[in-house]
């Protein structure tokens, strides 16, 4: 089963990337006011999505450590944060390419963009904290504490800008979005979906290693589980 | 047996009750013990409001002597100088605590979490509140603004901003007094975390200074408040995780 996910998970992400990008890419129409600028969007929503999910996943995993004290749930958080940080890294960079020829601007103090970049910043603290913390439990429970402090913050940030300013597009569902152009972001949401698993699983491995190392508890090599 | 064992366990369970006094009043102890340190040494207040005071000039010396532009921007100046002062005072009261592991004592006596996060966070806060008392004053005068409003709303959107820096501020330093890098810490976790303060204090008092003909001072203002009592209950609750062992 392991074998099976570490070659699976990359190899679908893989696939799907490249059909989602070439039908993105190729097949999709022009969008009619944007043009081709618009074709962004198969990077730039799923990428937002996925930032979304994978920030709720180190919530979820931030609270389950602070119940159960397990540290699987803190190294899951912790491998979560830092691929949702590089997603949402990745939609800030996307949202300003795309926004220099459609708005003018590269950056506006929209609701969405803002919350948004705050969010990144935010957790991105969260990873320096990691970083700055030797003891393994301290390091676990300030993390998950902070993980929470954001996560009840976006919703307040989201309003304060939101009633501070406001411009962005009105958010799309699939009755407002042209069928043809469903399709290619739905291939492009799952290949964005998979790769975060792939990256938040091996990132797990990788943070399941080194807190072996740190708690003395590395078992030989050729042995070591996840 | 089973009633001896009970009988024990009540005993137990009353003798430990017994020897933690009540929250607000280990709060109050916690509060007084703090403003008294303070009050023999004063270092940190007047080191705090001479920083601010500082800013307030780096500002307008960055912005230029221009007066229309000055009045525009006080508001945002001033909540910024609030902001950058406040990292320095949040750290300097929780590392009172660190010095001859006075944490660690804190920690082994019968005290409630709860009633050190209340005392210090109402020690922080009546500490920028006590700031922004002379902070204020001094931005009106060099920056040359005059209000159209009451004196008092203003002093109600930095009583709620204050208060709302101060919790999360106060959990915050908790952390960051005990991990690497602390100076550097601090702003880093507590500023994104802050910036609906930091929206709604800076609109708020824009308005107090040049008037509120769309009665939008109302909204603002309850969002801070709302701010302050989502973030003194959430901190509230997740202090305890924050300095036990």
């Amino acid at each position: 089963m392991r074998k099976l996910l570490d070659v699976g998970l990359p190899m679908v992400a893989l696939t799907l990337l490249v059909v989602g990008g070439y039908w993105g890419l190729f097949v999709a129409p022009t969008e009619r006011e944007m043009g081709e600028v618009y074709r962004i969007i198969y990077v730039h929503v799923p990428a937002a999505w996925v930032a979304m999910i994978a920030f709720t996943v180190t919530m979820i995993a931030s609270v389950t450590y602070l119940f159960n004290g397990r540290w699987g749930a803190d190294i899951l958080a912790e491998a979560s944060a830092e691929v949702g940080v590089f997603f949402s890294v990745l939609v800030l960079f996307t949202g300003s390419v795309w926004g220099k020829p459609t708005w003018g601007v590269y950056w506006t103090w929209d609701p969405r963009l803002t919350t948004a970049a705050i969010m990144t910043f935010s957790f991105a603290g969260y990873l320096a904290l990691r970083h700055f913390v030797d003891v393994p439990e301290k390091r676990a429970t300030w993390a998950a504490v902070t993980a929470v402090i954001i996560y009840v913050d976006i919703p307040l940030v989201w309003f304060s800008v939101k009633w501070w300013n406001t411009l962005h597009q009105v958010q799309s569902s699939p009755q407002t979005v042209s069928s043809e152009m469903v399709m290619p972001l739905r291939i492009s949401a799952f290949a964005f979906l998979f790769a975060y698993l792939f990256f938040t699983r091996l990132r797990h491995q990788i943070g399941r290693q080194r807190l072996d190392i740190e708690l003395g508890e590395l078992p030989p090599a050729g042995m070591r589980g996840v | 047996m089973s009633s001896v064992s009970n009988r024990e366990g009540q005993i137990a369970s009353v003798s430990l009750r017994d020897s933690r006094p009540g929250i607000l009043k280990t709060a109050w102890g916690i509060f007084k013990k703090d403003l008294l340190l303070e009050w023999r040494g004063r270092a940190r207040i007047n080191a705090t409001i001479f920083f601010a005071v500082l800013t307030l000039l780096l500002f307008s010396f960055a912005m230029g002597p221009s007066h229309k532009l000055l009045v525009q921007t006080a508001p945002g100046f001033l909540w910024l100088a609030v902001f950058l002062s406040s990292i320095m005072s949040l750290s300097e009261s929780m590392r009172l605590e660190t010095e001859n592991d006075a944490l660690e004592g804190l920690r082994l006596l019968p005290v409630w979490p709860l009633s050190v996060f209340l005392g210090k966070a109402a020690v922080n806060s009546l500490f920028l509140i006590a700031l922004s008392l002379v902070l204020v004053p001094v931005g009106m005068a060099i920056y040359g603004v005059e209000l159209r409003l009451g004196v008092e709303i203003l002093l109600l959107i930095f009583v709620l901003g204050c208060l709302g820096i101060s919790a999360p501020g106060t959990l915050y330093s908790a952390i960051t007094v005990q991990a690497r890098a602390r100076d550097v810490l601090l702003p880093l976790l507590l500023f994104p975390i802050i910036i609906p303060v930091l929206l709604a204090a800076v609109k708020a008092t824009s308005l107090v200074i040049q008037g509120d003909p769309m009665v939008q001072l109302y909204g603002w203002m309850m969002l801070l408040f709302g701010f302050t009592a989502v973030y003194w209950v959430v901190c509230s609750l997740l202090f305890h995780r924050v300095v036990e062992d």
